[in-house]
């Protein structure tokens, strides 16, 4: 049934619908409304879970460690400083292979105070072992959530899903809520492989040798490289069952463009309108949305662009001392490919600095125009 | 009281702690009392390493080992799996060292407590970071020497009294326990299984390695740390009712402290200065039960 709910919401009812069992949070700006909803789910019988209001991100994030490890479906959000607390627990649960599902509300970092959105959080924990999906609407919210769950328990790794601060989790949207009948379909009860149990006593995450911790690290990046076909798999079953198709990437006229963009979460909307527009003017130019950053759709990207003269990536985020994240990840991603364009770097948006049509055409002529980058990363609209 | 020590071991032989572990002791007559429907929640410690490295495990009950900080969350976490799964019959425990409470495992500790979670936490103090080679935490006595409290900066501040900290949550059950006293130790935790919301039982366990004793004066210094007061064993419940369990015959606290490496370097007046410290909270704790005007 569709609805105008806000992207915080999406996230709520995707997890009400995911029949998730224990719920752990702290409240942190912008994610607050996320974990509002589900307390109000839990307590009027909407869903049935136990909600942990804990005294910490971190606390968070080890509760849903100790309840995953129980057999059950959990789930947490969070965001900017709250996600940075989390970050020794973030290696432990991609470690332990717990399918942990958790929103993310990309939020910039102090210092200075600044709630807007910025990417800069969640991808400095890009290393974490986490899958990671970034979204654009309400809907890609809602649909990448049972996704998520999905994958997760496929793999035995934790999934992030990445929403922009305001722009996506305060903004009201139609979003087709599904049915529980369906979603019970696409989504069966979590059945684990391993659980703690005192008919089975084991010992999880002991003290382990360097031979046998290398091979476990070594099974987490089989486990990532095998979650890159299952997503695909995954996707044509949710297609077959909701209509609504998504992919690792969404390649927007990119088969005949000199020039595509690279975009990520809520300015891929504000980039589609400056595509159509340059196009109206005979422009061949593309859009490429990376929506899963971890694992990195190394193929797919090269495949994308592999007849562009040049890249232009929009990075809101950066990483200091070398450039834009999903910049870097491009390059690093085309270098070994046999055709692959010129990859320009802008910054844009940095602590929700707005990303407007202006800028993006800006960007798009600044491309055009030079024959090479002359840096790693031009700062847009400072 | 007789211990029961044929069918209910949980403790395998060949764990990996040091002669003489007062850790060890502990884990195992906790473990008699709680019996085989028990999760443990580990966080990093000594008894990381005493339960054997992977493949093999020392204990007979299935653990969850995890970071330093997070015995009170993860357990919470496990409780909250258990009850939506309809276990009412399992006991949750946290095992943690003292670092992992008074220190940096405070803030899950006291989180969870405040929420009453319905779990046991045991937390087996010996008085130091013990696993990482004997550096000082907020449980280390004032006078000792750690490697981080070395030669003249010997530790010149009071242990935190971590009892009263959790008392002061108004928790349904806190106590203290020690390693010498098997029966008295057995019987809280058999109380506090019995019971339900956040336990808290103060285990001392003494460390000949981290307090340069010989491995067989162990279980003795444990004992001498009762008969002078300065671990008493008591209880309380709900916050407010305080039990004395022993009352000692005004041992000198001297002999217990000239027993030990760690204390080597203080002088008499040092040892009448801790002498007195003792007694004043012997007669704190004797006016919180009631049995002082």
């Amino acid at each position: 049934m569709k609805r105008v709910i806000e992207g915080s919401q999406s996230v709520a009812e995707a997890v009400r619908l995911a029949r998730a069992k224990v719920i752990s949070a702290y409240p942190i700006t912008p994610q607050t409304h996320i974990v509002e909803f589900l307390s109000e789910y839990c307590a009027s019988g909407t869903m049935d879970a136990r909600f942990l209001r804990v005294e910490s991100e971190h606390s968070a994030l080890a509760a849903l460690i100790g309840a995953q490890s129980c057999g059950v479906r959990t789930f947490t959000a969070t965001s900017s400083q709250g996600l940075a607390l989390m970050h020794e627990l973030l290696h432990w649960a991609s470690g332990a292979r717990l399918p942990i599902v958790m929103a993310e509300v990309n939020r910039a970092l102090a210092p200075g105070w600044n709630i807007w959105t910025d990417q800069t959080d969640s991808l400095a924990q890009r290393d974490t072992g986490w899958i990671q999906l970034y979204c654009e609407d309400g809907q890609e919210v809602l649909d990448s959530m049972l996704q998520a769950y999905r994958l997760a328990e496929l793999v035995y790794l934790p999934v992030m899903v990445v929403l922009d601060a305001f722009y996506l989790s305060h903004t009201y949207e139609p979003v087709d809520v599904p049915e529980q009948e369906d979603v019970d379909r696409f989504l069966p009860p979590y059945q684990p492989q391993f659980q703690i149990d005192t008919e089975n006593p084991c010992s999880f995450g002991q003290l382990v040798q360097p031979g046998a911790y290398m091979k476990m690290r070594q099974n987490i990046a089989t486990a990532m490289e095998t979650a890159l076909e299952r997503l695909s798999e995954i996707q044509d079953e949710f297609y077959g069952i909701f209509g609504r198709r998504y992919s690792h990437v969404e390649a927007i006229g990119c088969d005949d463009a000199e020039i595509i963009f690279v975009t990520s979460g809520t300015a891929t909307s504000t980039c589609r309108l400056v595509q159509r527009a340059l196009r109206d003017k005979g422009e061949k130019v593309g859009i490429l949305k990376m929506k899963s950053l971890r694992p990195f759709p190394v193929a797919i990207v090269r495949e994308a662009t592999a007849r562009a003269k040049k890249i232009a990536v929009i990075d809101r985020n950066f990483s200091f001392g070398a450039s834009g994240i999903f910049a870097q990840e491009l390059r690093a991603a085309l270098f070994n490919a046999p055709e692959r364009p010129a990859i320009f770097g802008y910054i844009a948006g940095i602590g929700g600095l707005d990303i407007t049509t202006e800028l993006l055409d800006e960007i798009y002529w600044k491309t055009k125009q030079a024959a090479f980058p002359e840096k790693e990363s031009v700062w847009m609209g400072v | 009281m007789e211990l029961d020590t044929k069918d209910n071991e949980y403790l395998y032989s060949g764990h990996v702690g040091c002669p003489g572990c007062g850790a060890a002791i502990a884990m195992r007559f906790a473990l008699r009392a709680l019996g085989e429907k028990t999760i443990v929640v580990l966080p990093a410690c000594c008894w990381s390493i005493i339960a054997g490295p992977y493949p093999q495990s020392t204990l007979k009950v299935p653990v969850i080992h995890s970071a330093f900080e997070t015995g009170g969350a993860v357990a919470s976490g496990v409780r909250a799996a258990l009850d939506v799964k309809g276990d009412s019959e399992t006991t949750v425990v946290t095992w943690a060292g003292d670092g992992g409470t008074f220190d940096i495992g405070f803030q899950a500790l006291s989180g969870a407590v405040e929420r009453n979670e319905d779990f046991i936490y045991m937390c087996y103090d010996n008085e130091a970071y013990m696993n990482t080679g004997v550096q000082r935490s907020s449980s280390t006595p004032y006078g000792a020497w750690t490697t981080t409290t070395p030669g003249r900066d010997w530790k010149k501040m009071r242990k935190k009294n971590i009892v009263e900290a959790l008392v002061a949550h108004r928790i349904p059950y806190a106590a203290t326990a020690n390693i010498a006293f098997p029966e008295d130790l057995v019987r809280k935790v058999q109380k506090a299984k019995d019971l339900r919301g956040s336990r808290f039982i103060h285990i001392y366990a003494s460390c000949p390695t981290g307090w340069r004793i010989p491995s067989e004066m162990s279980v003795k210094i444990a004992r001498m740390a009762v008969q002078t007061n300065i671990f008493p064993l008591y209880e309380v419940e709900d916050g407010i009712r305080y039990t004395i369990n022993y009352k000692p015959k005004e041992y000198l606290v001297r002999e217990y402290f000239k027993l030990q490496g760690r204390f080597g370097h203080l002088t008499e007046s040092d040892l009448d200065q801790i002498q007195e410290m003792v007694n004043e909270d012997w007669e704190l704790l004797l006016r919180k039960a009631g049995e002082r005007p």
